[in-house]
């Protein structure tokens, strides 16, 4: 489903290259759950965003789906992230002056769609991800837990091929991270290809492989044995 | 949810910014609403006053022997008789086609006289004419004349004879009551006598003789010119003429008015420009976090633009809209307290929609910038910064 090849991102930095991603060669089939691992600073963010069709590489080709995503113009490139990306962001970034419904359906607001059917979807991504019947709340009127299962809901609502979440238990307590962990793992298991970028070995469990990244190379993988 | 739903929950949520922007456009709108408005107002009022008590058109005897002057026209000499108006000559006035327009024929007699030893230009006016087409004239001492054998002094004249109201002149034998001075006005009326004008025809042995006469016409249903051509016709023995320095003066310190609210105008849409770009720029600095979201959620730059300047429109339609209502409401109370303007504030529908087009310009113009940045943020760089 995904294919990475000789992928680098260089920065200029003071007239030094520097390499966030250096030939960066990776294949994830479709309904995978990889977990990319590494310290602060090796560039599995740069993967992430590379990935997400948001940060054009220097070198190499990604190919989703068939589509090779940076040879699209921006405006088709943002039309991808709408149909085949979904992301959970370390910080949920849920707008607190939006309810849960309002939240997931802005994924939709640029959806082509009657206005009633943005909102059944909502209503039914929300009740995937066992929110049903907090639809009106406010961000600030969930509990953590609750607020990551918004997130996730919003990732899901245009039923995107993958799944791409960034540090998602980065910020959260042990508990509530379980809880988006166990989230994504059910997907995962309904057939959703899941990318995660995590530094955190216990998160890693819950993918079904592990990608090592160090000073942005890929420097190994492993079979992950589901807890 | 749809991208209007986006832009108004935004506006809600920065409800204390937004609603400084609707004040600074309200107000920007509102000066410039009050100053046309006042302006078209004034030039309506003072259109109205020159109708109806302003004298702009001369009617002169078409002669060759010129020796008397009167406003700076000169007229037929008292002492020749040639080509004299006369009073039957004035009533053909009322028959021309647009005789209705005609709001004052003020007819005069002029002559000389000597009173104490001074030689003294005597104008015989019929009083009531006169005063409703001077409505700069002024009594400064006794009361306007009504009398047949009363008699008004200007100003300059009652000091160089030393006359005032009480005292008695002789003009060719006949005795009149001097009963008010006019206060100095700055025209050659400051030194003539007036007289009765059918007085002063009997007393200067002229019985039905004008020397000149003053009309006032309302002249904005037709052009003055076609009122002098039409009184030209029917007075083919005198020389009808247009009055419009006094007029054009008027008008000009209006179109003065105009240009200085023009400018004012000018500099308020500036700052007006100012205030939107500098309150949008910030409100999207402020949202970079969300704007990187819209972005990663796979907005496009169209779609963040929209948002934004549907924004942008929402605000100033608000301001343009307020701006109006106090604008207009401005005017009703500052006109006629600050202009004397007695005529009533128009209300055109005209600058109704050009304080809304106006104020959602100058919103959707000064947002283009800000809307554009946001648009073009790297949804990448917006991640970075989530």
């Amino acid at each position: 489903m995904i294919t990475l090849e000789k992928v680098s991102k260089i920065y200029n930095g003071n007239q030094v290259p520097v390499y966030a991603l250096r030939e960066v060669s990776l294949g994830v089939a479709e309904g995978e759950f990889v977990a990319v691992m590494g310290p602060s600073g090796s560039g599995k963010s740069t993967l992430l965003s590379v990935l997400g069709a948001m940060n054009s590489p220097s070198e190499g080709t990604v190919v989703i789906d068939g589509i090779d995503v940076y040879h699209l113009k921006a405006e088709q490139q943002a039309d991808f992230r709408h149909e085949y990306i979904g992301f959970v962001f370390q910080q949920l970034q849920l707008l607190p002056y939006l309810t849960a419904q309002e939240n997931v359906q802005l994924t939709l607001a640029i959806a082509r769609m009657p206005k009633a059917e943005k909102a059944e979807r909502a209503r039914e991504a929300l009740a995937q991800v066992g929110l049903k019947g907090k639809e009106g709340r406010l961000p600030y009127q969930l509990s953590g837990g609750e607020q990551g299962r918004v997130a996730v809901a919003r990732s899901i609502v245009n039923q995107p091929p993958l799944l791409l979440a960034d540090e998602p238990t980065g910020n959260l307590d042990r508990q509530t991270g379980t809880q988006v962990l166990e989230l994504l793992r059910e997907l995962n298991q309904a057939g959703q290809t899941v990318i995660m970028v995590t530094h955190d070995p216990l998160a890693a469990q819950y993918a079904g492989r592990t990608v090592q990244i160090l000073d942005g190379e890929v420097v190994g993988h492993q079979e992950m044995g589901r807890p | 949810m749809r991208l209007i739903d986006v832009s108004l929950n935004n506006l809600r949520r920065r409800k204390g910014r937004m609603a400084l922007l609707v004040f600074g456009l309200m107000i920007g709108v509102a000066t410039v609403v009050a100053l046309t408005a006042i302006t078209s107002t004034l030039r309506a009022d003072i259109a109205s006053k020159m109708d109806q008590y302003g004298a702009n058109i001369l009617i002169v005897p078409d002669a060759n022997d010129l020796s008397l002057s009167y406003g700076g026209v000169t007229v037929a000499s008292a002492a020749f008789d040639v080509g004299e108006l006369t009073m039957p000559d004035l009533v053909q006035i009322e028959t021309i086609k647009d005789a209705a327009s005609i709001a004052i024929v003020a007819p005069k007699l002029l002559g000389t006289t000597n009173v104490g030893g001074q030689n003294v230009l005597v104008a015989g006016v019929r009083f009531p004419d006169e005063i409703r087409l001077k409505q700069w004239w002024h009594v400064s001492q006794g009361m306007e004349p009504s009398d047949p054998m009363d008699a008004l002094l200007g100003s300059r004249l009652a000091t160089a004879l030393g006359l005032g109201p009480g005292d008695r002149v002789e003009i060719q034998g006949q005795s009149f009551q001097v009963v008010g001075v006019l206060a100095e006005n700055g025209s050659q009326d400051d030194d003539i006598l007036f007289i009765d004008l059918a007085e002063a025809q009997q007393a200067m042995g002229k019985p039905g003789s004008v020397s000149l006469a003053e009309v006032a016409a309302l002249c904005n249903a037709c052009p003055v010119e076609e009122m002098v051509d039409q009184i030209s016709g029917v007075l083919p023995q005198a020389r009808v003429t247009a009055l419009r320095q006094a007029v054009q003066l008027r008008m000009d310190t209006v179109g003065q008015l105009e240009k200085f609210a023009l400018a004012v105008s000018a500099v308020v849409v500036a700052i007006g420009s100012l205030v939107v770009l500098t309150t949008m720029l910030g409100a999207v600095a402020e949202r970079r976090q969300e704007i990187g979201l819209f972005r990663a959620l796979g907005f496009r730059q169209t779609h963040v633009m929209r948002v934004i300047l549907s924004e942008a429109a929402l605000v100033s339609v608000a301001g343009g809209l307020c701006g109006w209502l106090l604008g207009m409401g401005a005017a009703i109370i500052l006109a006629p307290r600050l202009a004397g303007v007695t005529e009533p504030v128009i209300w055109s529908p005209w600058l109704a929609f050009a304080s809304l087009g106006g104020a959602l310009m100058i919103g959707l113009l000064a947002s283009l910038y800000p809307a554009r940045s946001a648009a073009k943020l790297d949804p990448s760089i917006a991640l970075r910064s989530l």
